[in-house]
Order: structure tokens, then sequence, then C-alpha cells
């Protein structure tokens, strides 16, 4: 069933990561992905894996679930992995049969692929895990306020992600009936030939979006007995507050990713 | 009592349609008072509702809030301040995906300061039962649970009036008793007043007054056991009536001579035992 | 003979998930053909689960579905058939109409059979009759309709298809008294005349409570009870306990009840309350 995809990753918790202002993790998280393309040392790599290692023990969040977020994309991996290893030439080949030549530098290059990708990923979910979506897109929105004096709608932009997020879950629910419901109309799913796939698409496809409109339509109306008027004027509840432990982490990342660029230097 | 809220000779039909929506309703509410509203689908009754807090405007006549006309694009605000409302479906009114933070919509979007915020919150919160799913996501609730907290992000805004459309139209049994508990007390308590527009006969009867609507226009605006002793003409405008006050109707058509202002069951049983023993 | 027979039923949900949940719990029910059964149970009770394995929605975790005798998950291929001779109707079910007319709306289902022209035409008529929608509106948007219409179109659709049994999840949910009346009694007024099964699922004892011969009553993902309607109206404290709506007019019996007067049978609706007083006044030599 759709309903059994976990989205939103938010996982409740009060640890040190937890508290964090959400708009210093987002620069850290940004630091964090500029630290692993920026490298291209073993220990560059090795500099970023002790990060997310200490983020995580900080953060208190379950290995598993992190190896549950890296889960998906192995595929992906696999693919661009053999792709690497076959086409990038250059280098002592360690291996010969035919047409077929691996050499060290893809082996290395490899490698590295694999292994800045899963850094990568581990770090952004330490971000969604830790933070709860609502406080991410506060975040954004503050940090993006200034591109206000250039009229980007920012707080609009804000908003719409936040009733997005509210609203996922409810679709899903609710694509998940339409189907049952169609099903039990005779909707054949499972038909094997193309065409009927993509007939079997329009009774489904056409009642989610007429709920959706219907939906968008009434929330716009309880939205305007809410004396909503858009972002002018409009205060927060939740005030974001910045403590020492937010710049004492920032420093750390900004320290991180000093010595990446040193090591780059040296190399 | 003063009338908070009085409409003078309101028309309504929408734009670009002839029919007339609503047709020359004088009704007026006092501070304090429980309405319920009755009428089948399309009597008018959401229409109306709407009036009440400026989301519509009158095609004729006029509608007074507090002493503000709604037509005053100026005091838009004042008036959607002091009038909230519910509505039936529970999803499609939350905006936010944390409890507090949906309750904190109104306020936020009022300009009050954060701390101020906060303070109102956990009242409100508190008021309807839900300060310990403040922090639930909204799809984890049940549908009695999410229209408390649809309530309580109205009266965070601290109404003196809210107006609930069908609040319990889709909500099973249990949901159904939660959110009138809550309406009660929020009118006993503190004085709010409400308007409630249901199709359940037995939440009608727990109201101070009933106002029946048909084809636009007001039919009876009277006490419950006012109300419900006209049994055929309320059937006849595809309303019902509360079990207890249809059996005793029937009873009378067999020839006994019952009180017909029963609405509630003690009243039934009494009368049952008297005309027993 | 049993029309729909389960031996065992469980279904568990998000198995292997920290989400798991037992909704349906060895439940093992016997339904009999022709039967009108009121389905209720609250939210969460595992009613609604139970009843999308009927036409084989869902597929139990354990134990069996018979159909007609047959086990329905006996041959994968056939669980389409299941859902033809399995009608349902799901909650707020004018949520899935779709096509741009409410002929071709009703006519999907029948569609998906594979029926003739002929025999489409005839079934689309015939049940739009029976849910009360006339000639005029067939060839109308569905979308232009009225709240009720729109539901009695989407039941239509259902009971086009002429299943042998037809299960409603809810079918007056939302609806006004009026609309309500016109629902149940159309869906009644079907059973008669089809002679086909039907369970009709609902929070209220008061809506079932006037055509169900037997009522199912679930709880805590398992059968409560399962019996002749004013068997199960015996435990109305029990069932209002649960957290289920009893009619207004056995509460008053009840407390009459424990006021000391007392009938010999259970009263459910205002109807036999009516016939049950004036027999009693006529004993006590009243009138």
């Amino acid at each position: 069933m759709i309903k059994d995809i976990t989205l939103g990753q938010y996982f409740p918790g009060d640890s040190t990561v937890h508290r964090l202002d959400p708009r210093f993790k987002i620069v850290i998280s940004g630091i964090f992905i500029a630290m692993l393309f920026i490298g291209d040392h073993v220990i560059c790599l090795e500099i970023g894996a002790i990060f997310v290692a200490m983020a995580l023990i900080l953060s208190l969040i379950p290995i598993k679930m992190i190896i549950k977020s890296i889960r998906p994309i192995i595929p992906i991996l696999l693919f661009t992995s053999v792709f690497n290893l076959f086409f990038i030439s250059g280098g002592m080949p360690l291996f010969e049969w035919k047409f077929i030549k691996i050499t060290d530098a893809a082996v290395h290059t490899t490698i590295f692929m694999i292994v800045r990708i899963i850094l990568l990923i581990a770090g952004t979910s330490l971000l969604t895990y830790t933070t709860s979506p609502i406080a991410l897109t506060d975040a954004i929105e503050r940090l993006l306020s200034p591109l206000k004096k250039i009229k980007v709608p920012v707080h609009d932009l804000a908003m719409m992600m936040t009733i997005a997020l509210r609203f996922i879950p409810t679709l899903i629910e609710e694509t998940d009936k339409i189907i049952s419901a169609q099903k039990a109309r005779g909707v054949d799913l499972d038909g094997s030939k193309l065409m009927d796939k993509v007939k079997a698409i329009v009774p489904i496809i056409i009642p989610l979006f007429v709920s959706a409109v219907r939906r968008a339509s009434e929330l716009a109306t309880a939205m305007e007995c809410r004396c909503y008027r858009g972002g002018e004027g409009r205060t927060k509840m939740r005030q974001l507050k910045s403590s020492i432990a937010d710049y004492v982490s920032l420093g750390i990342a900004i320290l991180f990713m000093a010595s990446v660029i040193f090591i780059n230097v040296l190399n | 009592m003063e009338n908070f809220a009085e409409s003078v000779n309101l028309d309504f039909k929408y734009d670009g349609e002839d029919v007339l929506v609503l047709k020359d309703i004088n009704i007026s509410f006092k501070q304090g008072e429980m309405t319920a509203v009755l009428g089948h689908n399309g009597c008018g009754k959401s229409t109306l509702a709407k009036h009440l807090n400026a989301i519509l405007l009158p095609s004729g006549g006029t509608v007074y809030i507090d002493g503000i006309d709604t037509k005053d694009e100026n005091r838009i605000y004042d008036i959607r301040q002091r009038v909230g409302m519910v509505f039936q479906n529970p999803d499609n009114q939350i905006v936010a995906t944390i409890v507090e933070e949906d309750v904190a919509f109104a306020l936020e979007n009022l300009g009050v300061q954060s701390d101020e915020i906060r303070r109102r919150v956990d009242e409100a919160l508190k008021a309807v039962g839900m300060y310990e799913y403040r922090m639930h996501a909204p799809h984890q609730l049940s549908g009695g649970q999410k229209q408390r907290v649809a309530i309580a992000g109205i009266i965070a805004m601290r109404p003196r009036c809210i107006v609930l459309d069908e609040p319990t139209a889709m909500l099973d049994p249990k949901g159904r008793a939660e959110v009138m508990k809550t309406v009660k007390e929020l009118n006993s308590k503190y004085g709010i007043t409400i308007i409630l527009i249901t199709h359940y006969m037995e939440e009608a009867a727990q109201c101070g007054r009933i106002i029946v609507m048909d084809r636009g226009k007001v039919l009876m605006d009277n006490s419950p056991k006012q109300v419900f002793s006209r049994v055929e003409e309320l059937k006849a405008v595809g309303l019902d009536v509360p079990q207890v006050t249809e059996l005793v109707y029937e009873l009378n058509k067999y020839g006994l001579k019952l009180d017909t202002h029963i609405i509630n069951e003690n009243e039934c049983c009494d009368a049952l035992l008297k005309l027993l023993s | 003979m049993a029309i729909l027979k389960t031996e065992e039923l469980t279904y568990v949900y998000s198995q292997g998930t920290p989400f798991e949940k037992t909704a349906v719990d060895h439940v093992s029910l016997e339904i009999e053909k022709g039967e009108f059964v009121g389905v209720i149970g609250h939210t969460g009770s595992g009613k609604s689960t139970l009843i999308q394995h009927f036409n084989g929605l869902l597929k139990p975790t354990s134990g069996k579905i018979y159909l007609d005798g047959e086990d329905i998950w006996a041959d994968k291929t056939k669980i389409r058939q299941v859902r033809f001779k399995v009608g349902l109707v799901f909650q707020y079910p004018e949520y899935q109409i779709f096509e741009d007319t409410v002929y071709k709306d009703i006519a999907f289902g029948p569609k998906n059979m594979k029926l003739s022209e002929n025999e489409i035409d005839g079934r689309v008529r015939r049940t739009a009759v029976s849910v009360g929608l006339t000639e005029d509106i067939l060839n109308k948007s569905p979308f232009e309709l009225s709240g009720g219409q729109k539901r009695r179109v989407a039941i239509a659709g259902v009971m086009a298809m002429e299943p042998e049994v037809l299960i409603l999840d809810e079918p007056t949910a939302g609806l006004d008294p009026k609309g309500r009346d016109m629902i149940l009694s159309q869906i009644s007024h079907y059973h008669k005349t089809t002679g086909c099964t039907v369970l009709l699922v609902s929070h209220s004892m008061e809506d079932v409570a006037k055509f169900a011969s037997k009522i199912l009553v679930m709880n805590d993902s398992k059968v409560f009870c399962y019996d002749k309607t004013a068997e199960v109206f015996k435990r109305t404290e029990e069932i209002s306990s649960m957290g289920l709506s009893v009619p207004q007019i056995a509460r008053v019996f009840n407390i009459l009840k424990n006021k000391g007067l007392s009938f010999d049978e259970e009263v459910y609706t205002v109807k036999y309350a009516k016939e049950l007083i004036i027999r009693e006044l006529k004993k006590r030599g009243k009138i």
C-alpha cells in the first residue's frame, strides 16, 4: 500500500542536534555538501565521515534509520558504479578481458563516488530526521527573506510548502481509497498491456484531481476565516533563537571545511 | 441582552445568477445564545453562515456584527476575529503540520506578539482538551480530535461568536459527542455565542433556540420544544424530529393526549411512566 | 447455505514495522444468502478492513474466505470475478465519480465486466430508477448534481454490476435526514426486489435497526456478536459503552427497564415502540 511509504522523514527527539536552530542546520548542511564535493583526497572523505559520525552520535538517531534512507539509492549506486568501472580509462589496468578493462583509476573514482554519495545522503537525511518539516520551512523562509527586497514572494512560497507538506499524507490516503474503490468496480491495475494501464489511471487521476481542487477551495475559505492575508504584518509563534551551541556547531563545520580546503591545497 | 449579530432584509444571490439563495432574512443573535440552524441541503443555511463573518456579502440588505456593517472593508478582520467559523470537513481546515502551529495560525495572521500567541494557544488547546496532542501531526488524530483542533484555532482569536457548519457530519458517534461537549462548554463557561448548523436533531435539541430554514427563508425561529412540536411541517421540509418526539406524535395520532413538547429521553420516560401507571 | 464464510480470518497492517497492527483478529463468520446484515463498530474496530476482504481487495494475512463455498484466493487470477460478485460501495462514494455523464459513470462497472452494449444499457437504466434518478439526469455531468444525487449515482454504479452481495460502507454519512431516509429505503427496496445479500456498515444502530435482520458488532478487531437484530439490542448498554450510538428510543426503554417498567421484547424502532405501548395500555385497560 502506498500508505506504508514513510514521508516527512522527521524523527522526533530532543537531542543536541534536534535542538539546534534550523537555520544553522541548513547552513551547516550546505557547508557539509560543499566539503564533500570540494575534497578530492581520501582524507577529505574521512573528514566528512567523521563529521557525519559526530552528528549522528549527537542526534541519537538509530543507525538503522540512516541505512534505511540509503537503501533506496542502492540501485542507482550500482548502476553508476558499473558505468564508472568500465568506462573510465587511464591509470594502471587491473583487469583485462577482451574489450573489458578496469583500471586502478576507475576503481579509485568509483569508490570515491560511492562513499561521497552515501555520506551526502546520510548527512542530508540527518537534517530531515532531526528537523520537523515546519521548522525547515520556517528556516528557509527566514534565510531567504533578504530576497523579498527583489520581490521574490518568499512568504507565499513557504506557505505553499507548508500546505503541501500538510496535505501529502491526506492525499496519499485518498489515493489509496480511490484505487480500492475503482478496483471494486473492476478496474484492472495489473493488466499487462501499456494501453490498459494508461486507461486504468484515468479513473484514479480524475477523482483525485477533483478532490484536490475541492480541498483547496475549502482550505482557502477556512484560511480567509482565520484572517489570512498574506505575509504582510504576520508574526510567528515560534521564534527562532540561536544559542551558543549553534555558533559552536557552525564553527566546527567551518573548521572541518577549512581543513578540507587545506588538504586540497597541499596536494 | 444586546444583539451581537443581526441581519436586516438580507438578500443574496451568486454573481450572474437570478435565483435568490437567501430571501429577506431578518434575524438576530444575542450574545451568549446557543442556536441550532436546521434545513435540508441547499436551503441556504451555509450561505447564511458565511454572511456572519463577511466571507459573503449581502446582495441586498445589511448584516451587522457587533454593530459593524460587514460591507465595511476596513473592518473585515475585526469581524472575522469576532466571528470564527468551523467547517464540516476536519481535514480541509487545518493548515499546519503540527497541531499547535495550526492553532497559532489566526493569531500569526493578526500580528499578535509571539509570547502572547504562545499563551493563547496553550489556553485554547486546554479549553478543547487537546493540550497533550499539541505536538502531533493532524493526520495522526481522529476526526473528533481534528475538529477540536479546528475549534481551538478559532477560540485562540478570542471570538465572541463561533459558527459551526455541520461540524459533526463526518464524525463517528464518539467524535460527535466530543465536539458537542466542547461546544456546549465554550457556550456555558466563556459565554461564546454559538450558531450550530446540523442535521442531527438530538444535537439541535440541546440548543436554546432553533432556526429552521427552507428555500432561502426562515421558516421557524423558536425554542426546541416549540419547533419540534410541529412534526408534520418539519417532515414536509425534509427534516426529522428526535425519536422521542416522534413517538409522542405517533401516540397522539392514535388518540392519546401526551405533551407534544417532549424532546429528550427523561421527559419521554416520565410521560410514559405516568401513562402506564 | 452461507454465501460468505470466513475461517479464522486475520489481517495485520504494516507487518514487520513499528506500526504493525492487527486489524482483523481470527474472525470466523457465516453470512446466509439473502440476509440484510447491519455491520456496526466504532472507527478502528476492524469493520472496514473486514469488508474489504469480502471482495478480495485485501488478502488475509492468515485464514480463509469462501464465496459460495469457494476459497476466493484459490486462484488469484479469478479475483476480479469475485469483485463483480461482491459489490463494495465505499464511504463517500461520490468522490470516485469520474466520467463526464451520469450514464457513463454507472456503466463503468458493467463495462469492465465486458457485458454486451444492450445488457449494459438495460442495467444502467434499471439501477438509475431503483436509486430514484430520472432519465434526464443520465446525460448530465455528475459534477453538476447535488451531494445526495451524486451519492446515489455512485451507489448505482456498483448496483449495476448486479452483485450477489452488496456491501455499503456508511452510505448515509454526511447526508441530511431526507437524503438519509431516501438512500436507506432504496437499499432496502433493492434488497427485497433482487434478493441479494446486503451488508450495511454504520456507526449508528439507528440506521441499521429498521432494516437489518441480523447485526454484526465488531469491537477491537474481533466479532463482539453476530445475531438477530432483537438479540443484539438486548446488549445495548455494552454496545453504547463501545462508543456506538444506540437509537434514542432504545435508550428510553432501557431507562424504563431500570425504573422497573420492562417489556418482554427489545424496542429499537419508533413504530414498534408505539405498538408496544398501545398493546400495554389495552392490557392494563387504560384505553
